[in-house]
């Protein structure tokens, strides 16, 4: 099967906080392609520039601390990075939206469910009143809302966290983007409610063929999720591939250790392997590897310089010395 | 009742059919109670001595309510929770202070547990005042020990908790609970507020704590993967009541319940190739002011009968150490 169309290409993304205490290099050199129907699980700890990566996207940094330093975000051919403000307003819910953590605070309390939904669909249909507020019923029946048409009517109050966040993906898809950025959207929600919205959006995306960068912390989302992965630490990416071969095979310490890490169902009480020590603060990188302070395979060229990304199998690729080719095995 | 394996000996906790229901009111000035909220609804458990019990179950399903019952920040409005055999809700002066040594409590969310403005030594100072279980003098070694016992350097005393991260601060708020020498800490979802790596880092100290100080824990969290760590038992609640209860293994290798499968199906194995048992459950958890009839989880519930709406199913055992209340069994 040939593979879709590439719709967003991040190269090379350096995404810089200016602050009081130094410059916090929050996305620092990210690159990643996003194909038509696909989701690619962007993954770590937090504060290791996930969230920044996706507001980056979207040039939706605080202001005025952030700033996008070099790089290029390419949404079906063409530069994010050099648009104006006002050309980005035709962009965002048009051809990229965002779900946020948190449904409580992407939902304006003052006004009805009704009117902030057609004020998402007027982006994208020219109609009268009453048509659009047909869509809008539409548009909440999809996301499997009950009572749609007394649903209109309510306030966000009146709605409970998991009908709110299907609220926020009914107004994210309303303007019919390309791109869907999802950065923790079932973080919020009970578990049985998290699996009927991811249940959701990926009904959505097999209708629709949207691209999905899903940001997130939990592996088990990913598992279930995502076809690729690209693992973040400390503003970079480190490692990216299928999710199948990272699972099995992680190739970087860090993605290793992570997924050590994490508590299985299966499994009974041992002990868990846990990875000592933090990441580095944003603000005050070391010049090698970023991960070499905690990595029990560092060496002196870990420490000194910071490794290239090196392929690590199919459509694999590892930023580790260990995974050079040459290298001879340690 | 399901007996904590303390064969013989009285355990630690005896929770005796506690319930603890809030008036829904309405009205500014002449108020009138229009409902109740059925918070713990005739919940029943022991924990014996060195014994990790994990309380699951969804949000508004009374798990912190039971806690808080436990920790005294609630009076019940029926039912008992025992201490060694004596009642903690009726308990004064020197007992009262006892009990406040013995139980202690450690909450999700580090950023709010820790008084920004105190120095570390003096918020867990404050613990040991309190209780008097130690004398001025040896102030300072208890707290520099229980500071080494949670993996923290004694400098860690003098310096402020907006210097310490998530992981870091967790430490601590344990640390000042095991500074009064407790039997039993009372953790609320301990390590959802904290990320993966550290996670891990939390959940080992826990486990060595309790087996160098013999201590028992309530586990209340939401994620089943950290209980199945911690955990000896496991109760899971829903709308209020403990519809399943059993020693972890036996819980987690074979869950009765449809809830307790539905929720085990919800939680997302981090393995792609792991086999999806798809029991999704429509609808949401009903509100606890008018709880459906009979059984609570029938209106979501997949193999519900006609007797699961009239008739409330009791808590019996359907396999050793191995409880559920459901008509299928």
């Amino acid at each position: 099967m040939a593979l879709a169309r590439v719709v967003l290409e991040v190269r090379d993304l350096h995404a810089y906080l200016y602050t009081r205490w130094g410059v916090v290099r929050a996305v620092d050199g990210v690159s990643f392609a996003l194909r038509e129907g696909e989701t690619l699980g962007l993954v770590g700890e937090s504060g290791c520039g996930k969230t920044m990566t996706g507001l980056s996207v979207l040039r939706l940094l605080p202001e005025p601390a952030g700033r996008i330093v070099r790089g290029q975000v390419l949404l079906e051919g063409e530069d994010l990075v050099t648009k104006s403000e006002s050309e980005m307003r035709q962009v965002r819910g048009r051809r990229i939206s965002m779900i946020l953590q948190d449904p409580q605070t992407s939902l304006n309390p003052v006004f009805t469910v009704g009117d902030q939904l057609v004020e998402a669909l007027k982006l994208h249909h020219r109609e009268p009143a009453q048509a659009l507020s047909r869509r809008a019923e539409d548009a909440l029946r999809r996301v499997k809302v009950a009572a749609p048409e007394q649903r209109m009517r309510a306030y966000p109050h009146q709605m409970s966290g998991g009908m709110k966040q299907r609220v926020v993906g009914a107004i994210a898809v309303a303007g019919e983007p390309r791109v869907l950025i999802a950065d923790e959207p079932t973080t919020a929600l009970d578990v049985t409610i998290q699996l009927q919205y991811l249940t959701l959006l990926k009904e959505i995306q097999a209708r629709t063929r949207l691209a999905m960068l899903f940001i997130t912390h939990d592996f088990g989302i990913v598992a279930r999720m995502c076809d690729r992965v690209a693992v973040m630490y400390a503003g970079r990416i480190v490692e990216s591939g299928p999710t199948r071969a990272l699972f099995r095979a992680p190739r970087h310490p860090y993605t290793e250790a992570l997924m050590a890490s994490v508590p299985r169902m299966e499994a009974g009480m041992a002990r868990l392997p846990s990875i000592e020590g933090q990441p580095p603060p944003l603000h005050e990188l070391p010049d090698g590897c970023r991960f070499a302070p905690r990595c029990g395979h560092a060496d002196d060229r870990c420490r000194r310089e910071y490794p290239p990304t090196f392929p690590a199998g199919p459509a694999h690729e590892a930023a580790c010395w260990r995974v050079e080719p040459s290298a001879p095995s340690r | 009742m399901l007996e904590s394996r303390a064969i013989g000996a009285e355990p630690l906790i005896r929770v005796e059919n506690l319930t603890k229901h809030f008036p829904v009111t309405r009205g500014l000035l002449f108020t009138r109670t229009t409902g109740q909220v059925k918070a713990v609804d005739g919940v029943s458990f022991t924990i014996g001595r060195q014994e990790t019990l994990g309380l699951v179950g969804e949000s508004g399903c009374g798990k912190t309510t039971t806690s808080r019952l436990l920790l005294r920040l609630e009076r019940p409005t029926a039912g008992r929770v025992l201490l060694d055999g004596r009642d903690v809700h009726a308990l004064t002066g020197a007992d009262l202070s006892a009990y406040h040594t013995r139980v202690q409590a450690v909450f999700q969310d580090p950023w709010s547990s820790l008084n920004p403005r105190l120095r570390i030594r003096d918020t867990i100072a404050e613990a040991l005042v309190v209780n008097r279980r130690v004398s001025r003098a040896g102030r300072l070694e208890r707290i520099e020990e229980v500071l080494h016992q949670v993996g923290l350097s004694p400098g860690a005393a003098s310096r402020y908790p907006h210097e310490f991260s998530g992981g870091q601060r967790q430490r601590i708020a344990l640390a000042s609970a095991l500074a009064s020498f407790p039997e039993l800490i009372v953790l609320d979802e301990p390590v959802s507020a904290l990320d993966v790596s550290i996670r891990a880092q939390i959940m080992n100290l826990l486990k060595d704590l309790q087996a160098q100080q013999q201590l028992s824990y309530l586990l209340v969290a939401h994620n089943l993967a950290t209980v199945r760590y911690i955990a000896h038992r496991t109760a899971v609640m829903y709308l209020g009541r403990i519809v399943e209860h059993a020693g972890t293994e036996s819980l987690y290798r074979s869950p009765l319940h449809p809830y307790t499968k539905a929720l085990f199906a919800a939680s997302l194995p981090a393995d792609p190739d792991a086999p999806r048992e798809d029991l999704i459950l429509s609808g949401e958890v009903p509100s606890p002011i008018d709880p459906p009839s009979g059984c609570h989880f029938h209106p979501r519930c997949p193999f519900a009968m006609a007797q699961c709406s009239r008739v409330d199913p009791e808590l019996k055992a359907a396999a050793p150490d191995h409880m559920v209340a459901c008509h299928l069994y």
